[in-house]
């Protein structure tokens, strides 16, 4: 069974006070995720990201289509047990400490007072808030917050688990704490649907990724897939004043950074390079061949339809 | 069924049933405690207090008051409980609201001087309601009617009756009958006509209907008690041959009455046994006062001076 | 299903006492030991009287406002601040949420008419130095009072299941007008024919019927409350409050969360 299968699903809004509008925010979208694969679900901001989000927790309303998680429709109370969501930039009730906050959450989501309560305590340790833990929600910083609402998502430990920016405003030691606990999500089997536009993020982490933009699914792929193909050119970095005469007709595009170089030549020219290198003295840094980037397949798939190249993935 | 169109028809189910109940319900309340609502009245005594609770909307206030007075009078009319205590506060609290309110002097002016079990019987407060209007509202012909009205019917006042109808006579907006009645009043008062004319102007001038009915009950009973006298003198005059009569019929061969004289209902007046004469249905007139059973006799004012009772 | 409504309750009941609400207690305990005392002062004989007028007034008018104060956040300042998808995202129904809310603000009010109607009785003792047997039927006016919250409070978490703060409030606090004044209009439609009259008695019926729940000027003059007035206006306020629950149900189930 599919952990989600989103059916042509579609939101439209009606725009404009007299004559109104439909502004398509989600057109016919179809996708499956498959239980315990983490999916990257990947656009630039007003993509639709957020509404496909907020259509599956069942907090607006598809204008046409459906979808089911775990075999089960959007309306099923049962649903609602089995999912954990963190939305972007959550607010919670300020006049609540984290721990209250939990409880509370806890108790809605069916968990018995003494199970809710130490629950509580090892999520709040999980995501390192034991010592703020009686601390109000409004004193809380934007990092704090974010891993509030991490645990929240959590707490009663949902087999899917969806994550909306879930890096957003977090400062590189948080982002990293994020990534550790998708990861742990991972090994612990659970399935993780995440969106954001920070592609590296999404590189690290998913399994596949879709890209969506202008509220339409503009490609789907696996990640390993995207970023194994090298494009035949090979990086070489060494220790050098300035580019190397000979570097150019190998057919090198080079470029100088401090005490370094950096030059990037097709694949067969490899050994050439390192010919040159042995005869100039000059010292090898690395060697590395250079892998299509997710990056690429993201901008590609961004482009309107008539530019884009028929997709190899 | 999805949960959601469970929960649709359930909130559905109930959304219609309360109303219907809630409907059910208010009627209920309504019969018990509007009355007590209106005991309020009772407890304001200072217009004062009244005006500054009211936050200024004293206009709205005031309309407020003269819809629970005319609701509060007919059910207690209707009722026929004879408790008409709330009247006169309820009246004094509307008037000083808001003084202008003229309907509220006209309805004071016929409906707070009828005695138990037609009114709350005090004449005294018509009078003061009716002065407390004419202060405020000094050219309204009306106030001035109803105070010689007042000062005529209810206490036999003949000259300040003629004062008021005189004052009424000199403004700039009056109804013709004003000056007539002022010299009638000053003249002939006494008199079974001006009676007459008084109720008739009432009747004609107003246009309130629950007025001009009394206005017609009482041209009614003017006429009941003149003949009802008529027919007395009658028997009178043949009592002098020496006997009393037995029957009309003895009255009509005498010469005294022509045909068998009827109330204008068209039922025939009763001679009784004891040489009295009185109407087949006194329950329907309810301002006569000749012509009652012994039993029936009616404490209220006359409409005519002449007659006995008092 | 209950459990989840008792935590929505307890939590609205919370937020209500952390969001500093209950401070309005102290205003209203000045209030009254201020009129308490000046009317000792200046008044004779009737210092029963004013006092309770006064403080069963205060205890109904205070009520009001914070019940529209905060019932008017009650659902739509949860959609504005988005802490309602959280809430949303577990297996609390959308209709639970509702009736919790409700059951949480009316369970606030009743806490702050507890305090305020011990205040009350406290000022009375004040005055009149002792308790008459009449006294008793201040509680009935309270409980009356209490009802009155309730069908506010389900008024204005009706408007705020669609509407802003704002209007909410001004539909709310002109319903509880007009719905004083409910006994009148009744009569002004029974008095007015036609279609005017048809309107008007569509309008007395759809109006919360407050007049009926205020006996504050009977129970102020020691007269007793029947029985009777107790159990219908109880099924009365309970309908309504119903019927508005049940409508705010109904809208916010279709809500699309911005």
């Amino acid at each position: 069974m599919a952990a989600i299968e989103i059916l042509d699903l579609e939101k439209s809004y009606r725009v404009g006070f007299w004559r109104q509008r439909p502004k398509l925010a989600l057109r016919p979208l179809r996708l499956t995720i498959e239980q315990g694969e983490v999916f990257g679900f990947l656009g630039p901001n007003g993509a639709g990201k957020t509404t496909t989000l907020k259509l599956l927790m069942g907090l607006v309303f598809p204008t046409a289509g459906t979808a089911r998680i775990l075999g089960m429709g959007l309306d099923d109370p049962r649903v609602k047990s089995q999912i954990g969501f963190l939305p972007e930039q959550p607010y919670f009730y300020d006049h609540l400490s984290a721990r209250e906050l939990l409880n509370y959450y806890g108790r809605l989501s069916g968990l018995s007072a003494k199970a809710c309560s130490a629950r509580v305590e090892q999520l709040l340790g999980r995501v390192g808030l034991s010592d703020s833990a009686g601390l109000q929600l409004r004193k809380f910083s934007k990092g704090m917050l974010q891993r509030v609402g991490l645990a929240q998502a959590i707490l009663h430990d949902p087999k899917l688990v969806f994550l909306d920016e879930p890096m957003s405003g977090l400062d590189p030691m948080g982002r990293r704490e994020v990534r550790d606990l998708i990861q742990q999500l991972r090994s612990e089997g659970k399935t993780v649907f995440f969106s954001t536009h920070i592609l590296s993020d999404a590189e690290a982490l998913c399994d596949r990724v879709g890209i969506i933009h202008q509220g339409e699914l503009r490609g789907v792929g696996a990640v390993a897939e995207l970023t194994s193909q090298t494009k035949g050119k090979v990086e070489v970095i060494f220790v050098a004043p300035a580019v190397p005469a000979g570097l150019a007709n190998l057919g090198a595009d080079a470029r100088v950074s401090g005490d370094m170089v950096n030059a990037v030549l097709p694949e067969e020219q490899q050994e050439a390079a390192l010919e040159l290198l042995r005869r100039e003295r000059l010292k090898l840094i690395s060697l590395t061949p250079v892998r299509n980037s997710l990056e690429e397949y993201y901008v590609q798939k961004l482009r309107p339809a008539e530019n884009r190249k028929g997709a190899s993935a | 069924m999805t949960s959601t169109r469970r929960v649709n028809m359930v909130a559905g189910a109930v959304l219609l049933l309360s109303m219907a109940g809630g409907v059910v319900a208010l009627n209920t309340i309504d019969q018990m405690h509007h009355r007590a609502a209106m005991q309020d009245a009772l407890y304001l005594r200072s217009s004062r207090v009244l005006r500054r609770l009211s936050l200024g909307y004293t206009g709205l206030l005031a309309d407020i008051y003269w819809t629970r007075t005319v609701q509060y009078f007919g059910e207690q009319h209707h009722s026929r409980s004879g408790d008409f205590r709330l009247l006169a506060p309820l009246l004094q609290i509307t008037t000083e609201l808001d003084p202008r309110l003229l309907p509220a002097y006209q309805f004071g002016a016929t409906f707070l001087s009828p005695p138990p079990p037609n009114g709350p019987g005090l004449p005294q407060s018509a009078l003061s309601l009716m002065q407390f209007g004419i202060e405020h509202n000094p050219d309204q012909w009306r106030l001035y009617y109803n105070l010689g009205f007042l000062y005529y019917t209810e206490f036999k006042d003949y000259p300040r009756a003629a004062d008021a109808f005189a004052r009424g006579a000199k403004l700039p907006v009056t109804s013709p009958y004003m000056p007539i009645l002022a010299a009638r009043m000053a003249q002939h008062a006494g008199e079974l006509d001006t009676a007459r004319m008084l109720w008739f102007t009432t009747y004609q001038s107003t246009k309130e209907a629950s007025v001009r009915e009394i206005a017609a009950q009482h041209l009614l009973a003017l006429q009941i008690d003149e003949e009802v006298t008529r027919l007395e003198q009658a028997i009178e005059k043949y009592r002098q041959s020496g006997r009393s009569p037995a029957s009309m019929a003895d009255l009509e061969r005498a010469g005294l009455v022509h045909g068998i004289p009827a109330d204008p209902t068209g039922h025939p007046y009763k001679l009784m046994p004891d040489g009295r004469i009185e109407v087949q249905n006194p329950e329907n007139f309810r301002f006569i006062t000749k012509g009652l059973p012994k039993s029936a006799a009616r404490t209220q004012s006359p409409q005519s001076p002449e007659s006995a009772s008092k | 299903m209950n459990s989840r409504i008792a935590s929505i309750a307890f939590n609205t009941f919370r937020e209500a006492v952390r969001d500093r609400v209950l401070y309005n207690l102290i205003a209203f305990a000045l209030l009254i030991s201020v009129a308490a005392i000046l009317v000792g002062e200046i008044s004779i004989d009737i210092e029963r009287l004013v006092v309770v007028n006064l403080g069963l007034t205060a205890v109904s008018l205070f009520g009001v406002v914070i019940a529209i104060f905060i019932g008017i956040g009650l659902v739509s300042k949860e959609i504005d601040k988005r802490t309602l998808y959280t809430v949303l995202s577990r297996p609390v129904r959308r209709w639970e949420f509702v009736v919790g809310k409700f059951f949480g603000l009316t369970g606030t009010l009743v806490v702050n008419t507890f305090f305020m109607a011990l205040g009350v009785f406290l000022a009375l003792l004040y005055v009149a130095h002792k308790f008459e047997k009449a006294d008793v039927w201040l509680l009935a006016a309270l409980y009356f009072i209490v009802l009155q919250f309730l069908i506010v409070c389900a008024l204005s978490l009706f408007f705020s299941s669609f509407s802003t703060p704002l209007m909410s409030a001004v539909f709310t606090f002109a319903l509880f007008v007009i719905g004083n004044l409910a006994e009148d209009l009744r009569g002004f439609a029974r008095m007015t024919p036609g279609v005017g009259g048809g309107l008007a008695t569509i309008m007395a019926y759809v109006v919360p019927n407050f007049s009926a729940l205020n006996v504050i000027s009977q129970v102020a003059h020691g007269d007793a409350v029947p029985a009777r007035l107790l159990l219908y206006n109880t099924i009365y306020a309970a309908l309504y409050s119903a019927m508005a629950i049940s409508g705010a149900v109904l809208l916010f189930q279709r809500r699309n969360l911005k």
